[in-house]
């Protein structure tokens, strides 16, 4: 995932927004959004209930009108309409019309796009396969559970081959077998050089597909980089004896450290530097007994970010 | 112009598929074949042991036949309304409008597309509907109205001003509220009509100024008058004129082209209200 994390192509990137807030009378729903997604990379969105992360996306996709801020989308200023055309959106609240069937939906989606009549019926049979609905195309939406309603909406922002695929909280409705699905979905996505912009709350879901990741709280970017920069080194702890009286301070190239109960611990140590620090104990006359390496999760990141506020 | 058009057949599956054309036809024809027996035994009908006179039987058949079409003319409103209502409204209610707005669809053209998708419907029916009853009514009866285009016409744009004006509320409005306004304001504009010509009756300028006011505020009872002078026979009109047109089911004269004028104005006027409207709401 890092070695994409800094390999955007095209000739502008999937979005780039400098200072787009948005406010509803007295109360800011998004104070002033500025951060960039390149293309072909999957960029994860992440935020508290009230961030501001729907604000944002909708302001992203023309449906609300920023307050002040700008902002571009493939290059395109955002509430461009034409550019709407190369933009696939899963919402949060999937609703589709209930009276047609799936086949349907995803050709009124590909007639509002504008996309030539002769390659829709390619288009949706390979939408509807990759979502695992191939064979249900036919039945109506109303008939559809509800996580195979978000499958569909899935498809539905997937129709055309659009540029930057747009998905809210894209797993909200599905068991552990479509969420993997959805990752594989994704990930592919991301091979063929589509852009994803997720929004989501499932933190382990974001590790495991995002190469970047924004955390925005009360309407602003509170962290913003590649996921494996955004987390950091993981705390290391190693149990020895013997060291040498002042080796607790020449140690400490390897970070603050602090000693507890027979333990010594760094945190934020790059796992790269471990059998260093190991190698320097020894030749500070340590007897090393046990090292253990963590990892810092995306979560307790995420609470790391949020805890000032 | 393409996104527009998709919109308006979108609107027309949607009125197939979920049957309301089917159910309207098999209505319409039930009524029509319900009138069209009632009209036949018009010409059968006696007075003191006497036949009906051919002027008579069309007198008779004349006035039956305003009152069969506010019938349809009341249920062609209720009918635009419960239709428009939900047409934007429920758009946003369900979440619909999330995924239809993200793409290259301007509010502009959901709005035109679903006015479209009901108005021409809404015509073609009144259309159909209308020339079926003055078929029937001619066919049993010889009766023909004295302007049955024109008619037609005004019928159609009595629901038409409706369904605009329940579109424009569905913009801001919850459905049930949007159908319930647009209903109520129908019922208060005949309610107004009828008190105007009373007005007139009685030489009463308040009362009068309430007609006046109501076929400028919502042309719904200024277009079933339209509607009522080309359903009726000369011979009415000039008692109407007689007596100011008082009632429901008589006009003394035709509408001028320049309240026509203003009824179309007043259209586009909603229509425009109802875009600057949908512009302003985030779904």
């Amino acid at each position: 995932m890092t070695d994409r994390a800094s390999a955007p192509t095209g000739a502008s990137p999937a979005i780039h927004t400098v200072g787009l807030a948005k406010r509803y009378g007295s109360q800011v729903a998004l104070a002033g959004l500025t951060m960039t997604v390149p293309r072909g990379l999957v960029f994860g969105f992440l935020g508290p209930n009230g961030a501001g992360k729907t604000t944002a996306v909708k302001l992203l996709l023309g449906l609300a009108r920023p307050t002040s801020g700008e902002g571009l989308v493939l290059g395109a200023p955002v509430g461009d309409v034409a550019v709407r055309g190369r933009v696939g959106y899963l919402p949060e609240l999937f609703r589709y019309q209930g009276w047609m069937r799936a086949r349907e939906v995803l050709g009124l989606h590909l007639r509002l796009g504008h996309q030539p009549r002769p390659t829709w019926a390619a288009a949706i049979d390979d939408a509807l396969r990759t979502v695992g609905l191939a064979g249900r195309g036919d039945d109506r939406v109303q008939t559809f559970s509800k996580g195979m309603q978000q499958r569909l909406g899935l498809a539905v922002a997937l129709i055309g081959r659009p540029e930057l695929v747009v998905l809210d909280e894209p797993t909200s409705a599905l068991d552990p077998v479509g969420r993997h699905d959805v990752r594989q979905v994704i990930r592919r996505l991301r091979d063929r050089g589509t852009a994803v912009f997720l929004n989501s709350h499932l933190l382990t879901e974001v590790e495991q597909v995002c190469d970047r990741v924004a955390v925005i709280d009360r309407g602003r970017v509170v962290g913003e980089g590649p996921l494996a920069t955004l987390l950091g080194g993981g705390a290391v702890r190693v149990r020895c004896t013997g060291l040498e009286a002042g080796a607790l301070e020449r140690l400490q190239a390897f970070g603050p450290a602090s000693a507890a109960d027979g333990w010594l611990a760094w945190a934020g140590l790059d796992h790269e530097r471990v059998p260093d620090l190991v190698a320097r104990l020894v030749a500070e006359g340590a007897r090393v007994y046990q090292v253990d390496v963590t990892q810092t999760t995306l979560e307790e990141r995420f609470l790391q970010l949020l805890a000032p506020s | 112009m393409s996104a527009t058009w998709t919109i308006t057949r979108l609107t027309w599956h949607e009125l197939v598929r979920r049957r309301l054309v089917l159910a309207l036809l098999i209505c319409t024809v039930g009524v029509i074949g319900l009138t069209g027996w009632g009209f036949a035994k018009v010409p059968g009908l006696h007075d003191h042991g006497q036949r009906l006179t051919p002027g008579e039987i069309r007198v008779i058949a004349a006035q039956l036949l305003i009152l069969v079409m506010f019938m349809f003319s009341f249920v062609l409103a209720l009918t635009c309304a419960f239709l428009a209502a939900p047409a934007i409204a429920g758009d946003w209610e369900s979440g619909v409008a999330l995924a239809l707005l993200a793409r290259p669809l301007r509010r502009g053209e959901l709005l035109c597309g679903r006015w479209l998708g009901l108005a021409l419907p809404a015509v073609a029916y009144t259309a159909l509907a209308v020339a079926l009853e003055f078929g029937v009514a001619r066919w049993t009866t010889g009766y023909v109205p004295r302007q049955p285009v024109v008619a037609v016409a005004a019928l159609a744009a009595e629901g038409l001003v409706l369904l605009t004006l329940t579109l424009a509320l569905s913009t801001r409005l919850a459905t049930v509220t949007a159908a319930v306004i647009a209903v109520v304001g129908f019922g208060a504009m005949w309610m107004g009509g009828i008190a105007g010509a009373f007005g007139q009756v009685f030489h009463n300028g308040a009362i009068s100024t309430v007609g006046t006011v109501t076929h400028l505020l919502l042309p719904t009872d200024g277009m079933w008058r339209a509607a009522t002078f080309a359903l009726e026979p000369r011979l009415f009109a000039a008692q109407a004129a007689a007596h100011a047109g008082a009632g429901a089911f008589e006009a003394a004269s035709g509408p001028t082209p320049a309240y026509l004028a203003f009824v179309g104005a007043w259209a586009l006027g909603v229509l425009g209200l109802a875009w600057v409207s949908l512009r302003g709401r985030e779904p």
